[in-house]
């Protein structure tokens, strides 16, 4: 996969503020000042601490889940599929809350989350083995794979998962031992934040300071080489897959247990999506998309609240988000285009 | 003979009547594929393509209360989106998984808030004028070729003279030579003097007409109206259909029927109550995308410079 490391960090302010602009274009054709529309979505981002505390919890699953996706870019695989693999996180996770709902908080929740990571991680699994033992293109597959999952959630919640309390598609709710506990006083902010840096910080260590850090960068440049080196590429790939969607199901699990209080059809806005930019924007690197997804996260609860306040669609949103990514790109390819070939440099 | 009977049956023949609706799009669009990736330019903003027109041409349609015009403005968007995707994959050397994944996206947010403008401000409907079937007298009542190729809208006779002259150029004429030497070995061609790049950019923009087609199919004849999101993956799809197909026109003519048949069973066991949660049949279509990718993806066939960046004196 080329141009997606290599990324110039000056160009990132550059590629946001243009977004923001084009982005207060289209606020501005559909009739709202985009002043007007820009203020309330700061204010819906940082106004107060539950504002705050809403960036920080919707750049949470974004964190965890660009950071995996991150690890995936590293080793040259694209997970296009973590939407899939944090449903059944989700899932996973209230299910085993509520079979352990009597159960000490701990063991409640350190279970919910094990069921989470490994559902997460079994899905992934499917596309890594499709991938490296049958040559199947990860970027369908995991898509695919995504469908597959929002029906299997469907069928879960409207059938043999469903609270039967209530004709609502969704899970009886947790008892408080499987709810996480929560960081700041005043208002919803739940621990997560903290799990997903922790997350990004171990994970930026690893790619720089240990050996398996190192394989999956090698095989990231150049697979061939990698493998003629001895080191083990497929390996190396299937567990790359497997910890992104382990961490795409963590991320279940902390948004079910600690935003939710159940599993609900629409647990996800597009999480597994929008973290791909999150990733792409993060350069690749752990601490990068940890950044990204605050950034990002700001966004969504700013934007979410302009819709509410001025009426201005929070898919505005959406689109400033792809744009930026789309510019950084371009900026970076058409930087790379402008150094001189290689045959111009035998000829000198 | 059951099975005669039920073909023959009104039954039988909305189900054959419904695998060619449903292989259309799926078709429109793995056929435009064929002419990107044959050239080595990897199409993965399909998905994006098809949403963005589904959008363009249920507006225009049900502005002007023309369907032909709806179609045109689909055909136009789809060629638009293709050439943001040529710019940042022809013209420039980036990675044309992820900028066709970007676009996809984007076009999901896009449509998104395009539809919400227009069905605020205007406060129209979302009903398009459709285009109705127009079933040619007496082949029509020919046992499953009738239901299937004799009683549809124009866009599906589109569909299979676009996969007879596909045919044709990619066989027959010098363009159809220079795309698959663009494909093949781009240096060579360069060194004959031919533009790879360009060739390139050209077949995107063919791609994109195409996907163009194939989603103001989804808005116009499938169903008459726009749905957030209505493409639901096809984008995704038409890319396995190509590989099953072996990016050729008559192969991919027949892996988007056995795809538009597989559609048509799920939903013709949704109607028949069977027991089996709606769900699990809605997964059909993927399940089976997963399976073709599993036995076919293996990279044996394809354009020996698919997705690999042109430039004049690199190697």
């Amino acid at each position: 996969m080329r141009v997606i490391v290599g990324t110039d960090i000056a160009s990132i302010p550059i590629a946001i503020i243009i977004a923001l602009v084009i982005g207060g274009v289209l606020i501005a054709l559909s009739g709202v000042n985009p002043f007007e529309a820009y203020g309330a979505l700061l204010q819906g981002a940082f106004g107060t601490p539950q504002h705050l505390a809403d960036t920080l919890i919707e750049a949470t699953p974004l964190a965890l889940i660009g950071v995996g996706i991150a690890l995936c870019f590293r080793a040259g695989v694209f997970n296009v599929g973590a939407e899939g693999q944090f449903l059944l996180g989700g899932m996973a996770a209230a299910i085993t809350g509520n079979l352990l709902s009597t159960a000490p908080a701990i063991a409640t929740l350190l279970a919910m989350a094990i069921a989470a990571v490994l559902a997460g991680a079994a899905w992934a699994a499917i596309a890594a083995l499709l991938k490296v033992y049958l040559g199947a293109s990860e970027t369908l597959t995991t898509i695919m794979l995504t469908y597959v999952a929002t029906y299997l959630v469907s069928y879960l919640l409207n059938g043999p998962a469903r609270d039967p309390a209530t004709p609502i598609a969704q899970t009886q709710p947790l008892t408080t031992s499987g709810l996480l506990p929560g960081l700041w006083p005043g208002t919803t902010l739940h621990v997560g934040i903290v799990i997903a840096l922790i997350v990004a910080v171990a994970a930026h260590y690893f790619l720089r300071r240990r050996v398996g850090g190192f394989q999956i960068v090698a095989t990231g440049l150049n697979p061939v080489a990698a493998r003629s080196a001895g080191l083990p590429v497929r390996r190396i790939l299937i567990s790359v897959f497997l910890t992104s969607g382990a961490l795409a199901g963590l991320a279940g699990f902390i948004q079910v247990s600690g935003v939710q209080g159940k599993m609900i059809v629409n647990l996800s806005p597009g999480y597994g999506y929008t973290a791909i930019v999150v990733a792409l924007l993060g350069r690749s690197t752990p601490l990068g998309a940890f950044l990204a997804a605050l950034f990002f996260g700001a966004l969504s609860a700013g934007g979410a609240s302009m819709e509410t306040s001025v009426g201005v669609p929070a898919s505005v949103v959406t689109i400033v988000q792809y744009l930026t990514v789309l510019l950084v790109i371009a900026y970076t390819a058409a930087r790379t285009l402008r150094r001189p070939s290689r045959v111009a440099d035998e000829e000198e | 003979m059951d099975i005669f009977n039920w073909i023959v049956s009104a039954q039988g023949e909305g189900f054959f009547s419904a695998t060619m609706r449903l292989a259309v799009p799926l078709l429109l669009a793995a056929v435009g594929a064929i002419y990107a990736e044959r050239s080595g330019a990897i199409n993965v903003g399909i998905e994006g393509m098809m949403l963005s027109s589904a959008l363009s041409a249920a507006l225009v349609a049900a502005d002007t209360g023309s369907p032909t015009l709806g179609l045109l403005a689909g055909v136009v968007t789809g060629i638009a989106v293709a050439a943001l995707l040529a710019v940042f994959t022809v013209l420039l050397p980036a990675d044309p998984v992820v900028v066709g994944i970007a676009l996809n996206l984007l076009a999901v947010g896009g449509t998104t808030f395009v539809f919400r403008i227009f069905s605020n401000q205007v406060g129209t409907t979302t009903t398009t004028p459709g285009i109705d079937a127009e079933p040619i007298p007496l082949l029509e009542s020919i046992p499953i070729l009738g239901p299937l190729l004799f009683d549809q809208s124009y866009l599906v006779y589109i569909a299979l003279i676009g996969v007879v002259i596909t045919w044709v150029v990619l066989k027959f004429t010098s363009w159809g030579l220079l795309l698959r030497a663009a494909g093949e070995h781009p240096a060579a061609a360069d060194s004959l003097g031919l533009s790879v790049n360009r060739t390139r950019f050209v077949a995107l923009l063919v791609s994109g007409a195409f996907a163009g087609l194939g989603g103001a199919f989804l808005s116009l004849v499938a169903s008459t109206q726009f749905v957030e999101n209505m493409t639901a993956g096809r984008g995704y799809i038409a890319m396995a259909i190509l590989i099953l197909g072996h990016r050729s026109p008559w192969g991919v003519l027949l892996a988007s029927l056995l795809f538009g048949l597989g559609d048509a069973f799920q939903l013709r066991a949704q109607l028949d109550n069977t027991g089996v949660p709606f769900q699990f049949l809605l997964m059909i279509p993927y399940v089976l995308t997963i399976v073709t990718l599993a036995v076919f993806g293996r990279r044996l066939i394809d354009p020996a410079a698919l997705g690999t960046h042109f430039r004049r004196g690199h190697r």
